[in-house]
């Protein structure tokens, strides 16, 4: 198989209410990108633009991201997998690179949710869900991982303060991330108030809306090798889907898309969950990251919980986890999660991530979910 | 009214599942069954995914069902503020077949509990609108 490396990785900062327009939201990642890998924009062959088009007012962004970003007339196409789109592009990227059709390809992933209401945002969103057979009872994304998670409850035991535990680590990460749209460090008592979103998830356990943007620029091994002095290498990718309709589904303590995703990921990378220094998951939900645990093999099947109560998805564990705040507190900005993740993977592997460095990183993984575990990426990634 | 005079706010308008609310009126609840394969869908579906047969029969969902999983949402998206808080749910009746709707808010809360038997049965609502929910057996 080919070698596929990224050189370059941009993020905006994510905010409650950018300042700016779609193009100028996204020319900030692009801009760091660029910086960070030294490049120009003739030196990029194509992009892919990735967001979830149910917040934009602008019609196929792709056709409008190339023009400003200066990518014309080079290809340019829209990804979308809800929250999980940027990862689909960089699956999408690495196909491009690796049957030789490009050599040096961008990943641009952007949302500015804050142009809708609250209330609408949730419609929008759970009409992410069956809207002929679900949107009709009045769903939206915190009722749906509600319901994994009183599965998971049921199921293995886990309580809310196992939940709350997961948000405290993450609001310790936030606080340190400047590049994170919540910066307060939480206590327990404070996650647990019982300020119920959808029970058994409070406040605390879901994710803030962001505006914000990435951007990843993967190249072929040759054009890594002349243009960039610490490549990142792609070493695995695995994908997986599940029913969108939850009548559909068979287990409510786990995402399915997310462990199928896992093992084809590590079967590609030849690794196993052992081998993992450093894991960025898709927290929209202090349950997300439970389930994550346990889908990616840090954990038996409900042995999630003893991971957070003994601290070891800090940065001084076994497996440290979101340790750049998550989605939790970095912010969720639908299009932009996953280049943001990979964003963060890169710079632990080259040794770059500051506060929030684990040292020695050498092997990092990405598990960004789509939906409510409708679309499961995970990428792995290695350093030289 | 066809399809869109489903639940409180529908949709869709158009579906070749249409008859699924004209058996609501009869106070039935109905998934679909392949003539070819057997395969039983519910939500109902015109084609099957199993054998890609369009040969479809219509099947009752009744008797008792077991709750799989529930939660109360406690804020709701627009259109359906008025209505919070409510339960949603997952049962699974017969043959493995799962059904998710909203449950019965006379229900007292610490009643609902995952592993609760339940039953389906047909709700009207405002505006000649028609639905499900589920309720303890
Ligand atoms: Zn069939």
């Amino acid at each position: 198989m080919a070698r596929v490396a990224v050189i370059g990785v941009g993020q905006s900062a994510f905010v409650r209410s950018y300042p700016g327009s779609i193009r100028e939201l996204a020319f900030e990642a692009y801009r760091e990108a660029m910086r960070d890998g030294g490049l120009k924009p003739g030196d990029i062959d194509a992009s892919v633009i990735c967001s979830a088009p149910e917040y934009d007012k602008q019609r196929t962004p792709a056709g409008l991201m190339a023009e400003y970003l200066g990518l014309n007339p080079q290809p340019t196409f829209y990804v979308e997998s809800v929250c999980s789109s940027s990862s689909s592009g960089v699956r999408t990227a690495y196909a491009l690179i690796a049957s030789g059709l490009h050599d040096v390809v961008l990943v641009l992933g952007f949302q500015k949710m804050s142009e809708i209401s609250s209330a609408e945002s949730q419609e929008r969103m759970g009409r992410g869900g069956d809207i002929q057979w679900e949107a009709p009872f009045g769903t939206m994304m915190p009722a749906y991982y509600a319901m994994h998670a009183k599965g998971h409850m049921e199921k293995y035991g886990t309580t809310e303060e196992d939940l709350a535990l997961i948000r405290v680590k993450s609001s310790a990460y936030g606080a340190i991330n400047e590049k994170a749209v919540f910066r307060k460090s939480l206590a327990l008592e404070k996650v647990m108030e019982p300020k119920y979103v959808a029970t058994p998830l409070k406040m605390f356990d879901c994710c803030a809306n962001a505006d914000g943007s990435s951007c990843l620029i993967l190249a072929s091994e040759a054009k890594a090798k002349e243009l960039f002095s610490k490549p990142v290498w792609v070493l695995g990718l695995g994908m997986a889907t599940a029913p969108i309709n939850m009548a559909m589904r068979d287990t409510f303590s786990g995402l399915k898309c997310a462990e199928l995703a896992a093992k084809k990921a590590y079967e590609m990378a030849g690794i196993t969950p052992k081998d993992v220094d450093v894991a960025e998951v898709h927290d929209c939900f202090t349950i997300a990251e439970l389930m994550a645990y346990e889908n990616l093999g840090f954990a038996e099947p409900g042995q999630g919980r003893e991971l957070i109560r003994n601290k070891e998805t800090y940065k001084e564990g076994r497996i440290p986890v979101n340790v750049d705040g998550g989605l939790l507190s970095k912010g969720h900005p639908i299009g932009a999660t996953g280049g943001s993740q990979v964003r963060t993977i890169v710079l632990q592997l080259r040794g770059e991530a500051g506060e929030m460095q684990v040292p020695g990183a050498r092997v990092g993984l990405v598990h960004n979910i789509g939906g409510v575990g409708i679309y499961g990426n995970v990428t792995i990634f290695g350093a030289e | 009214m066809g399809f869109e005079q489903f639940g409180i706010i529908s949709f869709t308008s158009t579906t070749k599942t249409a008859q699924f609310v004209d058996f609501l009126k009869e106070n039935e609840i109905r998934g679909t069954v392949c003539k070819e394969c057997g395969a039983r869908f519910f939500p109902p579906r015109s084609d099957c995914s199993v054998c890609l047969s369009d040969e479809m029969d219509w099947f009752p969902i009744s008797g008792e069902g077991t709750l799989l999983t529930f939660t109360k949402a406690m804020f709701a998206p627009a259109g359906f503020e008025k209505d919070a808080p409510y339960i949603l749910g997952v049962a699974e009746f017969a043959d493995g077949v799962k059904v998710f709707g909203r449950l019965d808010k006379a229900l007292p809360d610490d009643s609902v509990k995952p592993g609760m038997r339940v039953k389906i049965h047909v709700v009207a609502l405002e505006g000649d609108r028609l639905s499900y929910e589920l309720t303890a057996a």
